[in-house]
């Protein structure tokens, strides 16, 4: 019997139960008693919790009620299910109010179409084949067109004032234009602060950053609601969504700005000077070796600031806009809805959800896509 | 500009940092086409001079005169002198984001407003002659660090400078990966580039400098023919430095 096996050919299969769902699960979930014990106490839990939210959100759940007359809804069969199911039937009779909020109810299609295209603004954006100029372009127009169909007033559209806009379109007007316009603001801010050659320009962007990190967001959206006013000439009164817009832009470039920075500070030294030994103007230097390099490296804490900017813009709230979550309270206005609070909230707390973990699960693609390129 | 002004001139150039005396009355001339190989121990400075020649560090006291334009705040006569003079950095310095023959183009193409295409052919040429066109699609980190250090000295060629400072090329290589970089640069000193190299190579002194400076505690102590330098240091502190630098190879 020959015994000669090739070395090679023996390592090629690792030892058994070392690598696939079985080693991982012992490895990790089983790997003593006490780990074991941690395991089947939490899995149990988890079991009881999930069955729990099927039999409450599912099986024991009411889906629709009848209406005793025109707007009147009879709520008897959610109060019969309290405790025991849920009642989604508010979500299917409050739906457009949590979305649209007051906008004129006929007219709810123009905000529907506002969402789609801001939507597909998002996923157009994120493909990488659409990085290009002419991607300003596209910005510009469909935020036009968003604007014309929000306010109406031409091509027969009935003219519907700010005041009544609410729900999702806010959220994704206050957030979209947020942060497209502190992004820039942010980048120039963070050079500002890091310029040698103009001293006065640095203090002035560290007073900014100081200034606006110092104060909470409330306090800066009551000022641009109720001090602003007062400073401007009699007649000129910028609607409100804009002032606050301005609030959430500069509150967010400052932050922003800080990100940036380390991002600037992080690089090396050399970088900087083999640009400079190259003859590169500043703003080359800066445009085509330093920000692009900047940049990939705070992808991670850009997109959290983002993600929580997209949260925070349901602080106007307070200064009287109705955003998405703000909509969804006034839902629960209604004395017969009153009680069902929980189901809004779930459903508001998942339309959030799936626009923040887009957005996370985006970042980590970016990042390992720029990661690739730049291996070392 | 004539050929027979000199290409570099220091005057008693003095630099310090805070209280420290970095430059001492630095003061020697650059000959069109010398090429001058400046050592001396660590903290010596002469990375600090070398650096002052394009203005990457500012001088506080005395002249530099940079193919008859004089070094000052004056950014335009920066940017003319930046132009003209390539560097070739210990640690590479490649852009990391931008492939091989990205990082040869930019500059042609956003300073000297080169056509795409052609600076892209000049680029071409230059890696070829640096012996690496293969690798023009490839990024930095998937070069070792001889082929990356080739690519800085091309990426500098590419924007036809008319002197080369080298601020110890070889310093951060393997050692096999030394020859490749010096017989570069050896090849551009044939060809009648103006350079000025701090190194420890004493082997490529030997073989290319017109003039070696000896640098210690910011001044030039002494300064020759290699041959002269090295063979009959005339300075103690010459000795020392060549016994241990000898000593190490």
């Amino acid at each position: 019997m020959s015994a000669i096996v090739s070395p090679s050919q023996e390592r090629e299969r690792p030892p058994a139960l070392t690598v696939g769902p079985a080693a991982w699960l012992r490895a990790n979930l089983f790997n003593n008693w006490w780990s074991t014990a941690i395991t089947l106490a939490l899995g149990y839990l988890l079991v009881r919790w999930v069955v729990g939210f099927v039999d409450w959100g599912i099986i024991h759940a009411v889906w629709s009620v009848p209406s005793k007359g025109p707007g009147i809804a009879d709520t008897s069969a959610c109060q019969a299910a309290k405790g025991i199911g849920a009642c989604w039937a508010i979500i299917s009779d409050k739906w457009r109010f949590i979305i649209f909020g007051r906008y004129t109810f006929d007219d709810q299609w123009r905000p529907a179409i506002s969402i789609v295209l801001f939507v597909g603004l998002y996923i157009v954006s994120a493909l990488r084949s659409f990085w290009r100029w002419e991607l300003a372009l596209i910005w510009l127009v469909t935020l036009t067109i968003i604007f014309v169909l929000m306010w109406g007033g031409v091509f027969g559209m009935e003219y519907v004032p700010q005041d009544q806009w609410g729900g999702l379109p806010i959220t994704f007007i206050l957030s979209t234009f947020g942060l497209a316009a502190a992004f820039p603001l942010a980048i120039l801010v963070a050079l500002g602060r890091r310029s040698t050659q103009l001293p006065a320009v640095r203090v002035l962007c560290v007073v900014y950053v100081e200034l606006v990190r110092g104060v909470p967001l409330i306090s800066f959206l009551f000022m641009a609601s109720t001090l602003f006013p007062l400073f401007m000439p009699v007649g000129f009164n910028p609607d409100k969504l804009l002032r606050a817009q301005i609030a959430v832009i500069l509150f967010a470039a400052a932050y922003l700005a800080e990100i940036v920075r380390g991002g600037l500070q992080a690089l090396p030294k050399g970088q900087y000077e083999a640009a400079d030994s190259l003859g590169l103007s500043y703003w080359h230097k800066m445009g085509f070796i330093i920000l692009p390099q900047a940049l990939r490296l705070v992808i991670p804490p850009l997109v959290n600031t983002f993600i929580g900017f997209f949260k925070d813009t349901s602080l106007v709230l307070i200064i009287g806009i109705y955003d998405l979550l703000s909509a969804g309270k006034i839902a629960l206005g209604e004395p017969a809805w009153q009680p069902y609070g929980t189901e809004i909230y779930l459903v508001v707390g998942a339309i959030y959800f799936v626009c923040c973990y887009t957005m996370s699960r985006y970042s980590r693609g970016l990042e390992i896509e720029f990661n690739r390129s730049i291996r070392r | 500009m004539s050929d027979t002004q000199p290409a570099i001139v220091l005057d008693k150039v003095n630099k310090w940092y805070g209280p420290m005396h970095v430059l001492r009355d630095v003061t020697t001339t650059v000959g069109q086409k010398e090429k001058v190989v400046v050592c001396g121990p660590s903290g010596s400075g002469k990375s600090t001079l070398i650096r002052c020649i394009n203005r990457l560090e500012t001088h506080q006291q005395g002249r530099i005169i940079v193919d008859g334009t004089e070094l000052t705040d004056d950014l335009r006569a920066l940017d003319t002198i930046r132009r003209d003079v390539g560097m070739v950095f210990q640690s590479f310095n490649l852009f990391p984001h931008l492939t091989i023959l990205e990082n040869c183009t930019l500059a042609p193409i956003w300073v000297r407003k080169m056509p795409k295409d052609e600076a892209e052919s000049l680029a071409m040429d230059l890696l070829t002659r640096v012996k690496i066109p293969e690798q023009a699609k490839k990024y930095p980190g998937q070069l070792s660090g001889g082929q990356q250090q080739r690519v800085a000295i091309a990426r500098a060629l590419c924007m036809k400078p008319k002197i080369m400072l080298f601020d110890e090329p070889t310093s951060a290589l393997d050692p096999e990966m030394i020859k490749e970089v010096l017989d570069t640069m050896i090849g551009l000193a044939e060809e009648g580039m103006t350079m000025v190299c701090v190194t420890h190579e004493m082997g490529f002194a030997r073989q290319v400098a017109d003039r070696v400076i000896f640098m210690d505690r910011g001044e030039i102590v002494e300064s020759g023919s290699p041959h002269a330098m090295f063979e009959s240091p005339q300075t103690d502190r010459l000795k020392l430095f060549l016994s241990q630098i000898l000593r190490g190879h």
